[in-house]
């Protein structure tokens, strides 16, 4: 029915002039990106912030969706790692002449 | 001269086009996410155009805040796809039937 509306006869209702929630200031002396900014940071505050909220819940959801533990894989352990010392890590062995280990 | 009946096609267009992406391609999940946003895209273009059509600029405000929730929608869609690969190795729409009963 609304596609039908499109190619069919329509006009804009006389009052609508009168019902504008905010009127597009003149182009030449403000521009459209200026206009925009301003009523996003004045009258549309609260919907703004609502916006952001809404990109942060998304933005964790998709972290905690996508996030896993994988146990498959070797891991860097840098405490491990500073904890080592020479005493555990290698072995002085005396090889007397002729003979292997 | 391009009037708003013309920016209507359009987007009747796109919208068409989004409802026939879903209805007819039942295989693959990401054409039917990018058919949604197809269709979130034809309705902010019918907002936009109004918006100019009737000099109000909270239409497109309108049009951020529907692009923030598309962005929403978008990043959380991938993530349970994302997901739900991981538990059943498959992410093609007949196999989707694990929730029926």
């Amino acid at each position: 029915m609304e596609l039908g509306l499109v190619i069919s006869h329509w006009k804009v209702a006389p009052e609508a002039g009168s019902l504008l929630q905010s009127p597009t200031p003149p182009i030449d002396t403000i521009h459209n990106t200026l206009a925009l900014g301003q009523i996003l940071y004045s009258d549309y505050i609260y919907l703004f912030q609502i916006a952001g909220l809404i990109l942060l819940t998304a933005m964790i959801g998709a972290i905690v969706l996508t996030l896993r533990h994988r146990t498959d894989v070797k891991r860097q352990s840098v405490v491990d790692q500073m904890q080592r010392d020479p005493a555990d890590a290698m072995e002085v062995i005396t090889v007397k002449p002729g003979q292997g280990l | 001269m391009i009037s708003v009946e013309h920016y209507l096609t359009v987007a009747a267009l796109l919208f068409v086009i989004g409802i026939f992406g879903i209805f007819l391609n039942r295989k693959n999940v990401i054409v039917i996410l990018m058919s949604i946003e197809l269709m979130l895209l034809a309705v902010n273009i019918n907002f936009v155009a109004f918006s100019t059509h009737l000099n109000d600029l909270a239409g497109q405000v309108f049009t951020l805040f529907i692009l923030t929730v598309a962005a929403a929608e978008a990043a959380i869609g991938l993530a349970i796809l994302v997901c739900f690969f991981r538990v059943r190795g498959t992410i093609a729409v007949e196999d989707i039937n694990v929730m029926k009963g």
